[in-house]
């Protein structure tokens, strides 16, 4: 009896897996999806407006990016303040997701169902972002510049709402190798890179103007917080410029790590690992109880050249860093205002000025018709592309060059370039003051 | 939702109820004694059944975002049964449940993106083999472990697994994963229910019978022989029950469940992720299943239904108080942590445990 049970069980479930598998097709042949209505309003009354947004709020990422949705909240609130956007109040709604794609769906489809959001405005991260891109394209909910650098956002044809935002990692690894290749021609050049898709994009770009003088190419997992051993092989091999395309926390450990060996490379750091401010609390975090806790952490970047496509805030001179500082001051949390609570609100600043130009009969059309349409005229000293097939977002970066002591020099300006084999371009684009720019009421 | 699961879980709480067809009273009329007189597999499958149309019925009257949570509550309490089989039933303890489910997850988005044209179910069958194979290789290596050394090396798959991702960055996608796209609801049913819908009721089906099947092994012999084995492993060896051989089969039935439950995830999230299958998943399936009750797949349901609803209440009830943001943040984990403390501090056995004292004391106090 007892083994004829086993066998019955058995049959049973055979049985009920086949019933299962006559009731649907290949598990990964996905019918092609029916247009979508954009005439609707969701989320949107005569004086208010609901948008989301999934940010790492708790976990490993949280430090990192949690200005990021800071900023952006201190610019909404002062948009608000000043009568909202077409007499609509901007309602933010951030969702946690620490960092983990499963969380991240959950969480969007939380904004979606239940909040109802009419858009969804800088969701963070290429994993986490990844995993919702096909769902908020299906339901219809405008994607208005995702916070990361993949070049999958720029993709028209398949996912025709999303419209992507951070210059691509391809685009400013090219400006990035003509400008070594320009500037410290002949020298020896060493990679370090995230493994990840920021790595292979960043490479793609070096390569077409590096590939004669590189000698080592090193990577980091972003879950192994050590890269001793990639120094030490850049050191070996003779590199003399080292191209960081890594986020803050392994900029500040390679360079720590290169200052313990005496190796001292010239740093050339992309847009995402380039916040000085952050870079500094890292710094001296790593540093504290061992010898080199009395060396200032601004030391270690002295000298360090960075990419970058937004206004910065260690620019004196520039009238949205300023103005950016006033408003955090005034609307924001507290504490320093960093480079990533800039990038938040260059990207809040855009969403408002884009709402705007979407006029007053507020429908999810009209703001895919306004981002088609729209003249980018800053923040950001870079050109901006969201109409016209393509989606990309910033199109090109400047160089600038950190000292110790807080400053920056300009030392190339915005160049443009395409993320394929096209040439760089220099532009004559300038923004509009804070003033000029119409993006509140 | 799930007197069925119920019902089996107290058969398998009960060491001492012996199947029915090996009892040797005569069968007598009544209906519940009709009902024991089955054979116990079928029992469970009617039971699942009776669960499935019980999801079914809260699928319609809900939407999708309760659609993805009850598909979440699924495949979270199937790999927690699995758990239990083996902590509850074996008496062995695995920090390394949460790399099981990514074997299935990584093996689904697998065979999602290369065979595209494979029905589900031969893909879901594919996954519980392949979990099994794993399964066999770590029993087969742990079995002379004991306690806080078997802990150990189930650790040491859950902090390692992760790490193959990027070693074979190529295949596995490095610490982005890969993302699928699965089939929705069928045409036939297209308007009836939505593609999350569906989803979640192909999650349950395939939860419903592997939760039969693990009941089934729990109330037989093998799970007699599991218990005697946790109970006293000198008394089971000396009774003639195959130590080494039952714990093995107990990791690999419990791998199986938590290979089955991670594929589930992976097909109704679309994505597999290394940040997902981290350590601390590992923690929470035991921690939920502590919080649960341990020995009853009942236990399993309390589990999952709180890891995936206890996060969402703490963040609505710390919205609700209003706090400064970094305490709004960060107040759902510590919640979760509060009340595991508080439930073993009161009720040892979890949630099971302390339901089962209600039901007794209730059911002592009817006139006899």
């Amino acid at each position: 009896m007892r083994n004829r049970s086993g066998t019955r069980t058995a049959l049973a479930a055979a049985l009920a897996l086949t019933m299962l598998a006559t009731a649907c097709t290949g598990a990964g042949e996905v019918t092609g999806e029916e247009g979508v209505d954009l005439d609707v309003s969701t989320g949107v009354t005569e004086d208010s407006v609901i948008i989301g947004s999934h940010q790492p709020l708790t976990g490993p990422a949280a430090p990192g990016y949690l200005a990021i949705s800071q900023g952006a909240r201190a610019v909404f609130e002062y948009v608000n303040a000043q009568g909202g956007v077409n007499g609509r109040e901007i309602d933010y709604r951030v969702e946690d997701d620490a960092y983990d794609p499963a969380q991240t769906i959950d969480a969007t489809r939380q904004l979606v169902l239940e909040d109802e959001i009419f858009a969804m405005v800088g969701g963070l991260g290429t994993p986490t972002h990844s995993a919702v891109i096909d769902y908020l394209n299906e339901q219809g909910v405008p994607d208005v510049f995702p916070a990361s650098g993949a070049l999958a956002w720029n993709n028209p044809g398949e996912h025709p709402l999303t419209y992507g935002w951070q210059t691509d990692y391809t685009k400013e690894a090219k400006i990035q190798g003509q400008y070594i290749a320009e500037n410290f021609a002949g020298e020896d050049v060493g990679y370090l890179y995230q493994n990840d898709d920021v790595g292979e994009d960043s490479q793609a770009g070096l390569d077409q103007y590096l590939a004669e003088q590189v000698v080592a190419r090193e990577h980091y997992e972003s879950e192994v917080p050590d890269v001793s051993a990639q120094i030490a092989e850049l050191e070996r091999a003779g590199a003399e410029v080292v191209v960081c395309s890594c986020i803050p926390a392994f900029v500040a450990l390679g360079m720590l790590e290169a200052a313990r060996i005496g190796y001292e490379p010239q740093w050339v750091v992309s847009s995402i690992g380039g916040d000085t401010a952050t870079l500094q609390g890292l710094l001296s975090e790593f540093t504290q109880d061992t010898d080199a806790a009395d060396v200032p952490a601004d030391a270690f970047l002295d000298g360090m050249l960075i990419t970058s496509y937004m206004p910065r805030v260690e620019d004196e001179d520039d009238e949205w860093a300023q103005f950016f500082l006033d408003v955090y001051e005034e609307y924001g949390e507290g504490g320093t205002v960093t480079n990533t609570h800039v990038f938040g609100m260059t990207q809040a600043v855009m969403f408002a000025q884009v709402l705007m130009s979407a006029g007053e009969d507020l429908t999810r059309q009209a703001l895919v018709d306004a981002l088609e349409n729209q003249e980018w005229r800053g923040p950001s000293p870079v050109p901006f592309a969201s109409g016209d097939g393509d989606h990309g977002g910033h199109q090109g970066v400047y160089v600038v060059r950190y000292e110790s002591g807080g400053s920056i020099e300009m030392i190339q300006d915005p160049r443009v370039t395409d993320r394929e084999g096209g040439d760089i371009e220099e532009t004559d684009f300038a923004p509009l003051g804070p003033d000029e720019l119409v993006f509140h009421d | 939702m799930s007197s069925p699961i119920r019902q089996c879980a107290e058969r398998a709480s009960a060491p001492g109820s012996a199947p029915a067809s090996a009892s040797p009273k005569p069968v007598a009329a009544s209906p519940g004694d009709r009902w024991r007189g089955l054979p116990s597999p079928l029992r469970h499958l009617l039971l699942a059944a009776l669960g499935l149309a019980a999801v079914t019925a809260l699928l319609l009257v809900t939407g999708d975002l309760t659609a993805l949570r009850v598909a979440a509550v699924g495949y979270t309490m199937l790999a927690i049964a699995g758990l239990q089989l083996l902590v509850g039933g074996s008496g062995q303890v695995s920090l390394g449940h949460g790399a099981f489910m990514m074997i299935g997850a990584y093996a689904m988005a697998l065979l999602v993106l290369y065979q595209p044209m494979l029905p589900l179910a031969a893909n879901l069958l594919i996954i519980v083999a392949l979990s099994v194979v794993a399964g066999i290789a770590v029993g087969a290596a742990t079995a002379r472990l004991h306690g806080p050394y078997l802990a150990g090396a189930t650790l040491i798959l859950a902090v390692g697994l992760p790490g193959l991702t990027h070693r074979y960055h190529d295949l596995l996608g490095g610490s982005n994963g890969l993302v699928i796209r699965t089939a929705g609801a069928p045409p036939l049913l297209q308007g009836l229910v939505s593609d999350s819908e569906w989803k979640a009721l192909v999650v349950w089906t395939a939860v419903v019978i592997g939760l039969a099947a693990l009941a089934t092994v729990s109330t037989g012999r093998l799970g007699r022989r599991m218990r005697a084995i946790r109970d006293d492993e000198t008394a089971a060896a000396m009774a003639g029950i195959p130590v080494g051989a039952t714990k093995v089969v107990a990791f690999v039935i419990a791998s199986a469940a938590g290979g089955l439950a991670g594929g589930l995830q992976a097909y109704v999230l679309g994505t597999a992720t290394p940040s997902t299958f981290t350590l601390a998943l590992s923690l929470t399936l035991l921690a939920g299943l502590v919080l649960g009750g341990i020995g009853s797949l009942w236990g399993a349901l309390w589990a999952s239904v709180a890891i995936v609803y206890l996060e969402l209440w703490a963040s609505d009830l710390a919205r609700a108080l209003d706090l400064s943001r970094d305490a709004e943040n960060n107040l759902p984990i510590v919640f979760f942590g509060v009340v595991i403390i508080l439930v073993l501090r009161f009720w040892p056995l979890g949630v099971h445990g302390a339901l089962q004292r209600v039901t007794i004391r209730l059911r002592s106090r009817e006139p006899r």
